[in-house]
């Protein structure tokens, strides 16, 4: 059946702000359907709060609402907007989940809105725990034996039925939050209790645990004529237990027979059947006894998932553009293959390699938290690596993880066999390397096998792989003959180990590997193991290529190296900066080629690119894309800190890099050579020094003062830095820090209290300097960027302060060349502006800004690079004044109980959300609400802020009073506002005694807390307060500013609520000649 | 992990040469080299009578990982010439597993190789088509093998059949394990009694067959018409096989005669293809072939898609099929060949994939209760 002609218009949901368990993946499903739907000629409507998406760029969807994504928020879209239906499977858990309650509150119905993809009952079937475990009884499937509770007690009178230790899963959430494996009845309670709160029914299932079971998946897709198919199977390497976002995966399964194969794959079918999915993609997972191939069904989701995105990427087949084209009418056959372009889509991809998938984790940012992994997903982000066997496959994909780790190898054995027992048996980030070291030591497969649950298939590989590395150690480069060193290439051993074995340099390994005659290779992803011709240059590097297939072109062509596995810091927006310059390239009739090891990432889309190179992101492997296609430059600023790294190695090794010479990259990272341009354009840095040792440290902060920001020089997202408030801090963070980067010096710098911090996004083509935007932060000076709450424009600074930010950003890109995007942060403290620190490449909120001022800035740059002057394009400077917008951060704390949830300079969250309106107040609202921190328009508010805050703060109380909101503040405070007759309540502070403040949050008696600190007395205690706010999604508002600023939003929310408007609307004028 | 093996070499008749490790049996073979895209069921293509002759190049890189067991043999022996691998695992990990790959290749005497770039390999039978080939661990001269590859006979005109098919007639009773059952056949009340031609049979097909209420009584390839219909059966099935369709002159005549007798007959693979000859068309061998799990087939009528499993170098020509009565009911979705055929008047069909899989998807399965479905409606009068 062809298109559906009675559909006009489809409003898809998008999965908002980046967080464990819902990432980039959703931009890329979202931005694939969006496509594919566009070019059936439906009116697209789109919601979605993260700025960061290519997804919500406004040229891809008709309508673009960067809203909270919220029941009531897509009600008011679907009242104003009248779409014929909704798309909820593409936006991960958010979209499935706001799309049932949109459902039971009637809006749907109430509108004539039909749900695609997925009916209501089906989501309902596939998520609710109980009717799915019905239908797969009914279907002769077994689940995990299984009780489902609704109050503690209910749950622990399961215990007598399932045993310890058992699994927890709440129901409706995602990425299993809340859940987790009770091995006592202590962690019982605490789950249980955790898991009724998060789950939005109250529901938990408890259920007995499968650990050390095999775990796989399958992804399914099915059209309306029930034409079936598997795109896709995924062997779990951690076994049952491990959350399969946090699990090493393989692709296709390795330890099936094909008689078991079948079986699951008949089972697949028979729940996509059962549950109802029409049309659309499902992923299924499943347990395998490893005793006796007993089967069980663990879950279905009936969506595209994270894992549906690594099988598209794994095998060529992009599972949510088919998707969406199933849901408006299409059978699969009627849908054409992308890759070989002759054949339909109604077939199962047949892969001839290896994929693997690596979780990478953020332990280090949250150290005061458990490692051990469990049913709740914990890592930030993945790689993954394709390579002809499993060996090369996984040694690729550890390179690709970016952990300083340069394949299966281990640093120093440093472990007694008491507890390498200990570490192979707890599933943690470093286990990998506990069996590496197990092998090192001679264990057998069989006891690391039991103690692992790790199947004997994949030990018997990293046990040779073990075995061998250790081997080469104190190797002679030379001793290799022909034969053995390509066998060491083909199974994955990266040049940098083999330098590091036989203490050569990586380019004297390459050399003499190249003197054999030993060469990297390029096949293709194809679908169909070669079985038919490819079309799409998809390509991954192997050393077991005989031959070349689709040979370079000798078009005029540019790389572009993205960012690797998001982590914090370097996430979402760096790949938006990658695939607006590779669309860039493309218009400009450039070659584009990408090379990227992400598989969650738009980028990494085989559409996107004239090709795609799925590399790690290490030397040897970016090199030899670079001496495969000759580009005729390669952009390395858009990719975050990850290219960086590898900028002057390529060009040591005569690649050409476009934009922005390296040279100014160190002028603006050393210490020495920022100082001195500084000095030159006259501006001014916090007082600061360099300190080699510890002692350095101390002299340098006697010195300017403190307190002192210190940090390792080279870094991104803040890591490692700190405030330091005395000597004996200073001194504890310097034996820290400089473990963390010994052959880096640590930067000192006198620390603004007090002061406001800007962020300025700038492009220059070397003559002409365009700001972006000037970025006000909400939040107190020493809090990372990353982490702030920024808003366009600035609402505070004075119009000659923004104007000597905006001289000094013009002054610095072109003092230091810059050809390409820029950015820098400044300090205001008074009348004095600081820069605090300048970055020669595309930054984190390039998309916001990008979206706040209605000008692709990344695209902009991409056409500088290439020759353009701005004057050329036109680009004018942005009115900042067109939109409010204020971009917020969504933190990771909830899925990390035990961390302190303090803010500081190191960046600790994952995403982060946009507001935009024409008014202040209520973009802040949009802000919060989108960030699951809603702001209230009732309640107790509770207040404790610094001595000089305390008059301000009387204004802000007296309003909120007005309001009818009750106050609650601590001592100070509450004489303050007692004194000016404000009606208050006093608490204890903590050291106060009990109840105090953190006894009233955690008993959510408390709907917005208004908290400035000051030193670092009240650091401690604020972290406290904060903390217990973060984990409570309690609005906390840390400077006065912010304070105004939420007040406003209250003011905006009571009086008329959230009105929604697309971008293109904010800008729809734009098209007319403004010139006055 | 595998102690370091002797040499193997592969020579094609196009003169190309690989090396690589032996990994199963000692000894020289010449076969027509074909590849298969399976991910999974090794064994079951290895003891497939329909890869007689024939040498398999695996394209999934890492091959033997589950081992062996001897519930998955689809036939008495292994049939396939050599098996080409990039990766063959030495251990094996599955419950079901009583050997290694390694030691089944030895056990059942099949020379095989891997550390070889299977894709190079594959790319190079895409465009070349099928090659003869030899593949030796005792005479490593290239230039001699690759003679040899070259005076190797080729499959066309070659009767294959004859040599797998059974000696002795015999009754098969075991029906689908009941673990690994495919979705789709319904058993019958009352059975069936039914004349299986062997031109190769996988077992996997008798268990369909006794699944969907048949009792298969398996007869070798040269059996006669009269023979068949003195046992008066329901209806008579014919197998897969090796070789060259119309080299099986002998059962041309033989199907023709039970066809027309009005007995109800399902063709599958070598089978599909004899049916072909029987009513006056023709086949022609293929390019490379067909040999994986993952082709898509139409059925015409209702155009719903299956994914098969896949094993055949010969396919019915459609032009040959005007004016034999037989008409196509299913095509291949990536090429268009036909997959299958059925007769306008006579209770005949038959498929060129494998509804019995082993290895391979199950969606087909519910052909061998269509077939018992026509069995049961045989005698009442069709418009």
């Amino acid at each position: 059946m062809p298109r559906r002609n009675d559909l006009e218009s489809i409003l898809i949901i998008g999965s908002g702000p980046i967080i464990i368990g819902q990432a980039c993946e959703f931009d890329y499903s979202g931005t694939q359907a969006i496509k594919a739907l566009k070019e059936e000629g439906y009116r697209i409507l789109l919601i979605n709060s993260n700025p960061a998406s290519i997804m919500t760029d406004p040229e891809l969807a008709d309508r673009t609402f960067i809203e909270p994504i919220t029941p009531e928020i897509v009600a008011k879209i679907i009242e104003k907007e009248r779409p014929d239906a909704l798309l909820p499977t593409l936006g991960g858990q958010t979209a499935l989940n706001t799309a049932m309650s949109l459902q039971e509150m009637g809006v749907l119905e109430k509108f004539g809105v039909e749900m695609l993809g997925a009916r209501y009952e089906v989501i309902r079937k596939a998520e609710d725990r109980d009717e799915f475990r019905v239908a797969m009884e009914k279907i002769g499937l077994k689940n995990a034996p299984s009780e489902i509770a609704r109050t503690l007690a209910e749950a622990q009178a399961c215990i007598e039925k399932v045993g310890l230790p058992c699994v927890i899963r709440p129901a409706f959430t995602m990425g299993g939050s809340g859940g987790g494996i009770a091995w006592n009845h202590e962690e019982f309670d605490t789950i249980v209790s955790r898991g009724l709160r998060l789950s939005p029914v109250c529901e938990v299932l408890v259920e007995k645990s499968l650990l050390g079971w095999k775990e796989f998946e399958l992804e399914v897709m099915r059209d309306h004529k029930d034409n079936c198919v598997v795109v896709c199977s995924i062997e779990n390497l951690d076994p049952m237990g491990v959350h399969t976002g946090d699990s090493i995966t393989v692709a296709p399964s390795q330890t099936l027979t094909d008689k078991e194969y079948q079986r699951m794959r008949d089972a697949a079918f028979a729940i996509m059947r059962e549950v109802g999915v029409e049309c659309g993609g499902s992923n299924v997972q499943f347990a395998l006894n490893p005793e006796n191939g007993d089967l069980i069904v663990i879950e279905m989701n009936p969506r595209v998932s994270r894992s549906s995105a690594l099988a598209s990427k794994a095998t060529g087949f992009p599972i949510a553009k088919f998707a969406a084209k199933l849901a408006v009418g299409y059978s699969l056959d009627e849908i054409q293959n992308d890759i070989t372009k002759v054949t339909p889509a109604c077939f199962e991809p047949a892969i001839d390699y290896v994929v693997t998938k690596m979780p990478r984790f953020a332990f280090e940012k949250f150290p005061q938290s458990d490692s051990t992994l469990g049913t709740q997903m914990k890592s930030v982000g993945e790689t993954m690596a394709i390579g002809r066997t499993f060996e090369e496959s996984f040694q690729k994909a550890l390179r690709g993880l970016e952990v300083d780790r340069v394949g299966f190898s281990g640093k120093k054995r440093e472990f007694s066999p008491e507890e390498i027992r200990q570490k192979i048996s707890r599933p943690a980030p470093g286990r990998l390397f506990a069996l590496y070291d197990a092998f090192c030591a001679d264990y057998e497969i069989e006891e690391v096998s039991r103690l692992s649950g790790v199947d004997p298939w994949f030990l018997a590989f990293l046990q040779r792989l073990a075995v061998e590395d250790r081997d080469l150690e104190g190797s002679v480069l030379e001793d290799f003959s022909e034969k053995r060193l390509r066998d060491l290439k083909r199974r994955g051993f990266s040049d940098a180990r083999l330098a590091q074995a036989t203490s050569k340099s990586v380019a004297e390994v390459r050399a003499y590997r190249e003197s054999l005659n030993i060469r990297t290779g390029f096949r293709l992803v194809d679908t169909c193991a070669a079985e038919f011709e490819a079309q799409t240059p998809y390509l991954y590097s192997t050393f077991d290529a005989s031959s070349d297939e689709v040979p370079p072109t000798t078009n005029k062509k540019v790389m572009i190296l993205g960012g690797g596995p998001n982590r914090i810091g370097q996430g979402i927006e760096f790949d938006y900066c990658c695939v607006h310059a590779s669309l860039a390239l493309r218009e400009m009739g450039i070659e584009s080629i990408m090379v990227n090891s992400n598989p969650e990432t738009v980028s990494t889309d085989f559409d996107i690119s004239d090709r795609l190179y799925f590399e790690p992101l290490t030397h040897e492997d970016v090199l030899a894309v670079c001496e495969r296609e000759k580009p005729d430059g390669v952009i390395v600023q858009f990719g975050g800190q990850t290219p960086l790294n590898l900028a002057k190695g390529l060009l040591e090794a005569g690649v050409p890099l476009w934009g922005t010479p390296f040279e100014a990259i160190d002028r603006a990272e050393d210490r020495g050579r920022f100082s001195e341009m500084l000095n030159k354009l006259k501006l001014r840095a916090p007082e600061n020094g360099i300190a080699t040792d510890e002692d350095g440290a101390v002299e340098i902060a006697a010195r300017i003062g403190f307190p002192v920001l210190v940090r390792p020089s080279y870094v991104l997202g803040g890591r490692a830095m700190e405030i330091v408030y005395d000597e004996k801090d200073l001194r504890r963070y310097m034996n820290e820090a400089v473990q963390v980067s010994p052959e880096h010096p640590v930067l000192v710098d006198r620390f603004l209290e007090d002061a406001i911090e800007v962020d300025v996004d700038c492009v220059s083509d070397g003559k002409q300097v365009i700001i972006g935007a000037v970025m006000e932060h909400i939040e107190e000076a020493g809090i990372h960027s990353g982490d702030s709450t920024c808003v366009i424009p600035p609402t505070s600074l004075g119009e000659s302060i923004e104007e000597r930010i905006r001289e000094a950003t013009r002054a610095m890109a072109l003092e230091l060349g810059v050809i390409g995007l820029m950015n820098v942060q400044f300090a205001v403290r008074g009348e004095t502006v600081y820069v605090l620190e300048v970055n020669p490449r595309a930054s984190r909120t390039v998309p916001y800004v990008s979206k706040a001022v209605d000008v692709p800035f990344a695209r902009v740059a991409t056409q500088v690079m290439a020759g353009h002057t701005l004057a050329e394009l036109g680009i004018q400077e942005p009115n900042p004044d067109a939109t409010m917008a204020v971009k917020a951060p969504a933190f990771p704390f909830a899925k990390f109980p035990g961390a302190r949830a303090d803010l500081g300079p190191e960046m600790r969250s994952t995403g982060e959300v946009m507001g935009i309106d024409s008014n202040f107040g209520m973009a802040f609202a949009k802000a919060c609400d989108a960030a699951g921190r809603t702001l209230p328009t009732e309640g107790k508010v509770f207040i404790t802020v610094k001595d000089s805050d305390k008059r301000s703060v009387v204004l802000v109380a007296r309003s909120l009073t007005e309001m009818g909101f009750e106050l609650v503040a601590t001592d100070g405070t509450w004489r303050a506002l007692s004194r000016h007759g404000i009606p208050c309540e006093r608490i204890n502070k903590v050291h106060e005694g009990r109840p105090h403040v953190v006894d009233l949050i955690k008993s959510r008696d408390i709907s917005l807390i208004i908290n400035t600190p000051l030193g670092k007395v009240t650091r401690y205690d604020d972290g406290m307060i904060r903390s217990e706010s973060y984990q409570a999604n309690i609005p906390c508002l840390t400077t006065m500013s912010a304070a105004m600023a939420a007040l406003e939003g209250i003011q905006a929310l009571r009086h008329n609520g959230p009105e929604v408007c697309p971008l293109q609307d904010y800008f729809a004028d734009k098209l007319e000649p403004a010139e006055a | 992990m595998p102690a370091p093996s002797s040499p193997a070499l592969l020579a094609l008749e196009n003169g190309a040469v690989f090396q690589g490790r032996s990994v199963g049996a000692q000894g020289e073979r010449a076969c027509e080299l074909v590849f298969n895209t399976a991910m999974t069921g090794y064994q079951e293509i290895l003891t497939d009578p329909s890869y007689r002759g024939q040498g398999v190049v695996m394209t999934y890189p890492q091959i033997g990982n589950y081992g062996c067991c001897e519930a998955d043999d689809e036939s008495r022996a292994c049939w396939t010439e050599a098996l080409i691998m990039r990766e063959c695992s030495p251990v094996s990990s599955s419950w079901r597993a009583d050997s290694t790959l390694p030691e089944y290749l030895m056990k059942h005497n099949i020379v095989a190789m891997d550390n070889v770039d299977t894709r190079e390999l594959s790319l190079m039978l895409r465009e070349q088509g099928a090659l003869r080939a030899v593949l030796s661990t005792k005479e490593l001269d290239a230039s001699s093998l690759i003679k040899k590859a070259q005076a190797h006979p080729p499959l066309e005109g070659r009767d294959l059949a004859g040599e797998v098919t059974t000696q002795a007639a015999y009754d098969w009773t075991e029906a689908q394990a009941e673990s690994f059952e495919a979705p789709g056949i319904f058993d019958s009340n009352n059975r069936c009694p039914l004349v299986v031609f062997d031109f190769g049979v996988k077992r996997n097909i008798l268990r369909c067959l006794v699944s969907a209420g048949f009792d298969p009584h398996v007869v070798p390839a040269k059996t006669s018409a009269e023979d068949v219909l003195a046992k008066n059966p329901s209806a008579v099935f014919l197998s897969n096989g090796p070789g060259d369709p119309a080299a099986v002159t002998y059962a041309h005549s033989t199907i023709r005669t039970i066809a027309e007798s009005g007995v109800p007959v399902l063709g599958i693979c070598l089978g599909h293809q004899i049916l072909a000859h029987v009513f006056g068309g023709h086949t022609k061998k293929m390019k490379f072939g067909h040999h994986g799990a993952n082709h898509p087939v139409i059925e015409l009528e209702s155009g719903r898609i299956d994914i098969t499993s896949q094993n055949h170098s010969f396919a019915v020509e459609e032009s040959s099929l005007a004016g034999t009565g037989l008409e196509i009911t299913h095509q291949n979705g990536n090429d268009g060949s036909v997959e299958g055929m059925r007769h306008a008047n006579l209770p005949v069909f038959s498929v060129q994939y494998h509804p019995e899989a082993a290895p391979g998807p199950h969606d087909s399965a519910h052909l061998f209760s269509q077939f018992r479905k026509m069995v049961e409606n045989r005698r009442i009068p069709t418009s």
